[in-house]
């Protein structure tokens, strides 16, 4: 109750004025933009994580190296450092003073970033319990019947971390797609160009505009549900495909 | 061989680039200037306050929490009821909302013209914009990692032992107490490093529902980003830091508590 | 007194576990509930325990009616098939468990403790945890546990289901004298007819949820009431019309009013027991059990011509089994 009472504050408050008034809001061209961006961004980081994941996983699970260990434990910093850190953090390397020179501040680019930084986990503590779990003697099987390495990740390893994958990235998808704090600071939160959808519902909030907000708010709990949902139906279809 | 190599050098260098470099660089700017400038950014009545601010709404949404989430856990591994997908569901949620939506979710109801706001306000009780609201917020966002720490321990668990403790001549509660969550205290305690970690860190939600009023209403995420927006870089890193180093004891804690689930 | 079960019945959704069963278990005996997986057997068992509630029927323990009243106030012992060990705690703790939530002075607690270890042969082990323990060792645990309160029943559920053969057996003769020496009642369940032979005075076998029969070890053998406890509590040789137990049936060298003639069609050496499997004239098949001194007397060997005689009258006509 105390989760759901309050969401369903918002979804009436999205349509208190009408369904014009929903869709004036949401298809407001700031908004537009602010959804659009944080889509694109989200799946880009998600594809980005499915990937990058996956190898982070492996090499924790199949590889042998000092400090190891190290690598295994800070996976999960960003979870619990706090997301307004994690976004000064990157600020800091790849901001106006950052060391190197790369300036990525208030560019999408920085949008995409923040996003791989907080959802970096995901994937990587998904397959790496699977992994794990994977018996090595099949591999083996199957390069002693002349597979070679890259066949036989690609129709061994693989297939069995499908499952895994996709949960992660639909997890990965819904925390990019509500993501905030990790924003605010990097981005300079310009309209039509870096304002994601979280930050442009915060914009409205603050100027009064609660309707607009809610609406915004609206299509992004859809997001996060529909992605949910089908990411869950997605990673269990391959497991019947499977077999 | 070369192939393994190429993997660790994509793995570490990401790693390297994303996460340690800039987290390093940031201890290295909140120190770049001795540790009495660190010291004295740290110690200001705007950083105190923001500071025991923090302390108490972890305070006070940890044990509530923790509380509920060992009372919901029980109640969706040992009970069967209609509606029980839908508890499930529900549990999840704070996981999958966008901190600024629960926010605002949070005004829509106790702020101006919320569903019960203007009665609260009229009784004197203000929630948005002062420090109930942003324990709510707390609350909220916090809300599943107790709960999910919690139900795989209990499932495991059986119900084995609490029948024996039955057997023997335990009431309900004293089964509780002595059997059941001592059995589950591993999980407990991850949950509760968890929900710290967060209640700490959220920014989101209660930046949407504090008003931000510097001194009043600002916590320690919230001093950062003060800081930052007043061109106080020195300042920002230092309650940064602070924060950062938090999130390494939770990381540290979480990696003792692990390998202790097993037994 | 011990425990009276009056026509209780237990159905989970569609499935009978327990249809109208009744059930008198005297004072100071020692009961086995037997029967195939699924039979009821457990169920009946945690009924009595008050750990499942029966939708009819009633139970009594010990003179009182415990129908409704909570385990925790039964007063009855209960050993779980996997023990349930209390893992966070000791050994010492664990048997402590009922005498401390009982409110007991502590020196008290600490005598019955040392008494229950150095009875269940658990005297060296007080300050360790469950997981250092053998499965014997946890399984004695278990019942000293149980013991501590001094229930008016003790209840086992599977008790030697989990552990390894020879530990068993040691555990069959171990449980037995301590029930000699506590006297108090007990019943165990068991899906293993020698185990329950072994150990019980009294069986009960339990199928589909209903008692098929009640008595003494010796009487289900030789006397079992139907068809179902004939096969289930011993082997069977069948010989035309009739069913025997295989050592009741005699192997002679020539023919005799009554016999039939057959013809050996393998000799099985067992060390003391040995079985000779034959076909009887018309082609049906069966097996006796003789020992090895006679079968060196008979000069057994495959292919040989044989009769076959019963030794007394057959055990049960399977016609007669409804």
């Amino acid at each position: 109750m105390i989760a759901l009472i309050p969401l369903s504050a918002v979804v009436l408050k999205s349509t208190d004025r009408g369904w014009d008034s929903f869709w004036n809001a949401v298809s407001s061209p700031q908004a537009w933009a602010a959804l659009r961006l944080t889509l694109i961004a989200s799946v880009v980081v998600v594809i980005v994580n499915a990937i990058v994941g996956t190898v982070i996983a492996w090499v924790l699970v199949r590889d042998e190296f000092r400090g190891k260990s190290v690598m295994n434990s800070i996976i999960d910093l960003p979870f619990a450092l706090p997301t307004i850190v994690a976004g000064l953090t990157l600020l800091a390397l790849y901001g106006p003073r950052g060391p190197f020179g790369l300036d990525v501040a208030y560019t999408r680019f920085a949008v995409v970033l923040a996003l791989l930084f907080v959802t970096l986990p995901f994937v990587v503590r998904a397959v790496q319990p699977v992994l794990l779990e994977l018996d090595q003697e099949v591999e083996q099987a199957a390069e002693s019947l002349g597979a070679s390495k890259w066949v036989t990740f690609r129709r061994i390893i693989l297939p069995a971390l499908y499952p895994a994958i996709i949960a992660g990235s639909g997890l990965a998808f819904a925390r990019a797609v509500g993501e905030f704090g990790s924003l605010v600071l990097i981005t300079g939160n310009l309209p039509f160009k870096t304002e994601a959808a979280s930050v442009f519902i915060f914009s409205q909030v603050e100027s009064d505009n609660v309707t607009g907000a809610a609406a915004v708010s609206v299509v992004l709990l859809l997001i996060a549900f529909v992605v949910l949902l089908g990411f869950g139906w997605l990673s269990r279809k391959v497991v019947r495909d499977e077999g | 061989m070369k192939g393994r190599l190429g993997l660790r050098f994509v793995a570490i260098g990401y790693l390297a680039a994303l996460l340690a470099f800039p987290v390093g660089l940031v201890f290295y700017r909140a120190f770049e200037h001795g540790v009495d400038a660190f010291w004295e950014a740290m110690t200001t009545p705007d950083a105190q306050h923001a500071f025991w601010l923090t302390v108490e709404m972890v305070a006070i949404a940890v044990p509530l929490n923790t509380a509920f989430g060992v009372l919901c856990a029980l109640v969706l591994v040992r009970q069967n009821f209609r509606g029980k997908a839908l508890l499930n569901a529900a549990v999840d949620l704070p996981f999958a909302v966008s901190p600024v939506v629960i926010g605002l979710a949070l005004i829509l109801i106790y702020g101006r013209d919320g569903w019960i706001g203007d009665w609260l306000i009229e009784n004197g009780i203000r929630v948005i914009f002062s420090t109930p609201g942003m324990i709510l917020a707390t609350i909220f966002v916090s809300l599943p990692f107790v709960v999910r720490e919690v139900v795989p321990v209990l499932r495991e668990i059986g119900t084995e032992q609490e029948q024996a403790a039955e057997t023997l001549g335990a009431s309900p509660l004293q089964t509780f107490f002595r059997i059941t969550l001592p059995a589950i205290r591993w999980g407990v305690a991850y949950g509760v490093v968890l929900t710290t970690a967060r209640a700490l860190g959220e920014f989101g939600a209660v930046s949407i529902v504090s008003g931000k009023l510097s001194g009043q209403t600002e916590t320690l995420t919230l001093l950062v980003e003060n800081r930052f927006q007043r061109f106080d870089l020195a300042g920002a890193y230092a309650a940064s830091v602070v924060l950062a180093i938090l999130a390494l004891l939770t990381l540290l804690s979480m990696n003792l508590l692990r390998p202790k689930e097993g037994r | 007194m011990g425990i009276v079960v009056e026509n209780v019945g237990k159905k989970y959704g569609d499935f009978v576990a327990l249809d109208d069963v009744s059930l008198n278990v005297r004072d100071g005996s020692l009961t086995a509930l037997l029967g195939p997986s699924g039979g009821g057997k457990s169920t009946l068992l945690r009924v009595i325990a008050g750990l499942e509630e029966p939708d009819t029927g009633t139970v009594v323990i010990d003179g009182e009616d415990a129908t409704g009243v909570p385990a925790r106030k039964r007063g009855v012992g209960f050993v779980f098939q996997h023990y349930a060990p209390f893992k966070h705690m000791t050994v010492r703790d664990n048997v402590a468990f009922g005498l401390k939530i009982r409110k007991r002075e502590k020196a008290e607690i600490d005598e019955r403790v040392r008494e229950l270890l150095e009875l269940v042969h658990l005297e060296g082990f007080a300050h360790r945890y469950p997981s250092q323990l053998s499965g014997g060792q946890r399984q004695r645990m278990a019942l000293a546990r149980a013991l501590a309160v001094k229930p008016k029943v003790l209840l086992l559920d599977e008790p030697f289901g989990a552990l390894d053969a020879t530990v068993r057996k040691e555990l069959r003769a171990w449980l037995r004298r301590l029930h000699d020496e506590m006297n108090v009642t007990t019943v165990f369940v068991t899906h293993d007819q020698e185990e329950a032979m072994e150990v019980a005075e009294q069986i009960v076998v339990l199928n589909h949820g209903a008692i098929e029969q009640v008595g003494a070890p010796q009487d289900l053998y030789d006397r079992p009431a139907n068809d179902f406890v004939m096969h289930f509590i011993g082997p069977v040789a069948p010989l035309g019309k009739r069913w025997l137990r295989p050592h009741d049936l005699d192997i002679l060298l020539e023919p005799e009013p009554g016999a039939s003639e057959a013809t050996v069609q393998h000799v099985l050496h067992l060390g003391f027991e040995v079985r000779v499997e034959v076909k009887v004239e018309g082609g049906e098949e069966t097996w006796v059990q003789t020992t090895r001194d006679r079968a060196r007397e008979l000069e057994l060997a495959d292919g040989q011509q044989v009769w076959l005689r019963p030794a007394h009258d057959p055990v049960l006509e399977p016609e007669a089994a409804a």
